[in-house]
């Protein structure tokens, strides 16, 4: 036999799928009990290499199936299905404190997968593997429209399920960073959720005039999503994270305009000056800026800034007064906002309405709580709309729980959404998540 | 408050052609009478549709995987008869084939749920989803050959390679079709898609000179193993894959698999055309005269690789059955039988195409600048079934002779 070529087959299944679809991964014809490194390889849209691996051993028959044998070394140990993704890290060489975030959800993300002879750590660009192959990662689910959102001052973009509808809308929000971004709600409505991203901190209107947005901002873009014809104008949810989780909590209980079936807050807290403009809620946090810590490395921790928990009913949405259920998702060892401190200071006991609450809170995962298997950053380069540069801003989490996390959460979430959205409580298309 | 809608889902909504998938709905009132449906644009403009009579259990959930259809383009139990059953919809011109022909981009399918079982057409959708369906696995490069007058498309599979390879054909009529050798490609095979028919008429002389060259090409490709190099063929295309194995000192294939296949060697001579009752043309009686001469015959018995032969009984084209006994007999009287395997499946016609796809009994073709409507054969769900695992076996066949190490079980 030719020395040269190898007979080892790799197969990823599905070789297309959505982003929070789990594969497998499968080796056969490999040497019986020969080692093997299972490599994962993506270039991000601004050009930053991406690598994860994990060492394994073939069995008799030469085969290797990622999602029943351990790992045994590399990005990630033990039985790890989706280990190849979730620990992707910056190959060695790469700038400091990088962030994998998806701009242009419309083409998926490419990973290449190949396995190598032996238990690799580096060098691997310059292997040659055994076999590889390519695999697609999608936001966006076949027949799924993309709208971009400008009428009304609004900087939005509206996803629509594939369908006639209509459909359940909700509002999609992120945090201090500002900009326009689009997973998170592409990818709920590959789930059926017509869903919209909204810029509320850098929205054309702010960039233009120089003045931050208002509460009619909110409702505005309530009222266009809920006028939408493939819309359910009575079936909307809000969802936000970090600052969005102030936003949600701020329109859920005091709008007078929106009503919504159900809000999800994640990595966010309640403290917030009462009947504040985003301006005003912003200021509020500034306030306290010295109490800002570095660690050992010079990352920045901000969970301080509104700690302690304030007893003044003033400045703290009421969630007493919350009329919808709630879903709040928090990272134990988030190092930007004191999220798990809040969730147990919510008063809904006390309201008659604790019913409506939900937490999930998980141990040693960070403020990113992002859809499953996105790289966990502990730390990245991060700049607010407010500050003039950036700093490298400390998240928190330990990747394996973090990932974990990110895993349990989106898979709760979803069937909170679908329970209070469509009105089931026996979702059979998530077994596979 | 408005009624929540159901929920169509299709898992998985992105996939190869020969992957299964299973549709879902769910959210529907129980014990709810439904129709699912599928519909699919061609790339010339034709409607295409299958459909499916469900009624929803306690649960309010459809499950076309594990439901059965009461009515429609199919019944019984079919996770996939919502592919393989399609036809055209109602006043569409006669004669269709569905055949892709831009493999870059996915088969787009709209699957969709509807109120009731008759009539259902009269309503707006309750929920759809579309689905799509690929010739081409990620990675795979498709590249345009013209070189040493051969022309085809190649298709290499992602990875350092090297890889197995096969030289891939298709019958008379239709041009040069990429679909089953991006599909192979995506199996993990160079597969080179040999654009051979340049004459309309099947009994055009063909240059062995021709399909040696091609054979070549992909043997000395850098990413091929040289003596790991099948001939997969059909029709017209398996008289090439015996005549290359049985004669060329040149090339020398590994293995060789004829789909509804055919060793008469036509030296020249014009074929009689016979018609049917719906004054369907057919090949297959005037054939039969022709292939008792054994003057036409490729002489098989010098055949010395393994083979594959697929063919339908009620091959309605060419006299399959009698030309697969008679390849039999030939390699029985060279002593070389073990070589030969043969799948022979009921009530399947001659058009023999990778899983799930819709089965043609008779469609328009055209001879000597003639638009004809030919006879095909077979009977759908049998037809459909035989597609379904004549491409498993091929797989495997493939994988036994080409591949080195030992053959795994391989799921499709």
């Amino acid at each position: 036999m030719d020395s040269k070529q190898s007979c080892v087959k790799l197969s990823v299944q599905p070789s297309r799928g959505l982003i929070d679809e789990k594969f497998i991964v499968l080796v056969q014809n490999a040497l019986p009990g020969s080692q093997l490194t299972i490599h994962a390889l993506h270039q991000c849209e601004d050009g930053h290499s991406w690598e994860a691996f994990g060492h394994y051993t073939a069995d008799t028959t030469g085969t290797v199936n990622v999602s029943e044998d351990p790992s045994m070394g590399g990005t990630y140990s033990g039985v790890e299905q989706m280990g190849l993704l979730w620990s992707l890290r910056s190959v060695p060489g790469s700038k400091p404190g990088l962030r994998m975030r998806k701009k242009n959800v419309q083409a998926p993300m490419e990973v290449t997968i190949s396995v190598y002879k032996g238990h690799q750590t580096q060098g691997f660009a310059d292997m040659v593997p055994l076999s590889g192959v390519m695999v697609e990662r999608w936001y966006m689910a076949p027949g799924v429209r993309r709208i971009p959102i400008t009428e009304d001052g609004l900087t939005a973009t509206l996803f629509l399920p594939s369908g006639p509808g209509p459909f359940p809308g909700l509002l999609d929000l992120w945090g201090g960073g500002g900009q326009l971004v689009e997973y998170r709600a592409a990818l709920l409505a590959s789930h059926g959720i017509a869903s919209m991203a909204i810029d509320y901190l850098t929205a054309n209107i702010t960039r233009k005039t120089g003045k931050m947005v208002d509460n009619q901002y909110f409702e505005t873009a309530y009222r266009v999503l809920q006028q939408h014809p493939q819309v359910c104008s009575s079936r909307i949810a809000m969802m936000g994270l970090s600052f969005g989780t102030s936003i949600t909590l701020k329109m859920a209980i005091y709008s007078k305009v929106i009503k919504l079936s159900c809000a999800v807050c994640i990595s966010g807290s309640h403290v917030q000056p009462v009947d504040g403009s985003v301006e005003e809620i912003l200021k509020y946090f500034h306030k306290n800026a010295e109490k800002t810590r570095l660690n050992e490395k010079n990352e920045v921790i901000w969970r301080d800034l509104l700690l302690p928990i304030p007893t003044d009913p003033l400045l703290k949405a009421d969630v007493g007064q919350l009329q919808c259920p709630l879903l709040l998702v928090v990272g134990e060892d988030d190092q930007n906002w004191p999220a798990p401190e809040s969730a147990l200071d919510e008063t809904m006991e006390r309201a008659g309405n604790s019913h409506l609450l939900t937490v999930l809170s998980y141990p040693n995962a960070g403020h990113l709580i992002e859809p499953p298997y996105t790289p966990h950053a502990r730390s990245s380069t991060f700049r607010t709309v407010e500050l003039s540069q950036k700093v490298m801003c400390l998240w928190g989490g330990q990747t394996a729980e973090h990932s974990q996390a990110q895993e349990d959460a989106w898979r709760k979430m979803l069937v909170f959404l679908r329970e209070n959205l469509y009105g089931t409580r026996t979702p059979t298309t998530f077994s596979q998540l | 408050m408005q009624i929540a809608p159901p929920i169509l889902s299709v898992t998985p909504n992105r996939a190869l052609v020969d992957e299964k998938f299973k549709v879902l709905v769910e959210n529907l009132p129980p014990g709810c009478p439904v129709t699912v449906r599928s519909l699919h644009r061609s790339e010339d403009e034709d409607d295409w549709e299958a459909y499916g009579h469900y009624v929803s259990d306690h649960r309010g959930i459809v499950s076309v995987s594990e439901d059965l259809s009461f009515g429609g383009t199919y019944t019984g139990k079919e996770p996939m008869a919502l592919l393989w059953s399609m036809r055209p919809v109602p006043g569409s011109r006669p004669g269709l084939r569905l055949r892709k022909k831009n493999v870059c981009t996915p088969m787009l399918v709209d699957i969709s749920v509807h109120s009731g079982h008759e009539g259902f057409r009269d309503q707006a959708p309750l929920a759809s989803a579309v689905t799509e369906r690929w010739y081409m696995a990620p990675g795979i490069q498709r590249i345009d050959i013209n070189e040493q007058g051969v022309r085809g498309t190649l298709f290499i599979p992602p990875g350092p390679g090297p890889f197995s390879g096969l030289l891939e054909m298709w019958g008379g009529g239709g041009g040069l079709l990429e679909y089953r050798s991006s599909l192979l490609a995506s199996h993990g095979y160079v597969s080179l898609a040999l654009d051979y028919t340049r004459h309309e008429h099947p009994s055009a002389n063909l240059e062995f000179k021709y399909f040696e060259t091609a054979f070549n090409i992909i043997k000395d490709h850098p990413q091929v193993i040289p003596d790991r190099v099948g001939i997969l063929g059909s029709s017209l295309g398996s008289v090439v894959a015996f005549a290359l194995t049985a004669y060329s000192t040149v090339s020398k294939p590994r293995c060789i698999v004829c789909i509804s296949s055919n060793h008469y060697y036509p030296p020249g001579r014009t074929l009689k055309v016979g018609t049917d009752e719906n004054t369907y043309m057919s090949w297959r009686s005037s054939a039969l005269d022709l292939i008792t001469d054994s003057s036409n015959n490729v002489d098989v018995g010098k055949i010395n690789c393994p083979m594959l032969l697929v063919n339908g009984c009620d091959d309605q084209n060419w006299p399959a059955v009698e030309t697969a006994e008679e390849v039999a007999r030939l390699m029985r009287a060279a002593g070389k039988e073990h070589l030969l395997s043969r799948l022979l499946y009921p009530d399947t016609g001659h058009l023999i195409e990778p899983p799930f796809s819709p089965h043609f009994r008779a469609t328009t073709f055209v001879i000597n600048k003639q638009k004809v409507i030919l006879l095909w054969g077979g009977q759908t769900k049998p037809h459909s079934d035989a597609q379904e695992d004549s491409w498993r076996k091929i797989l495997s066949f493939l994988q036994l002779h080409l591949r080195c190490g030992p053959s795994p079980k391989e799921k499709l």
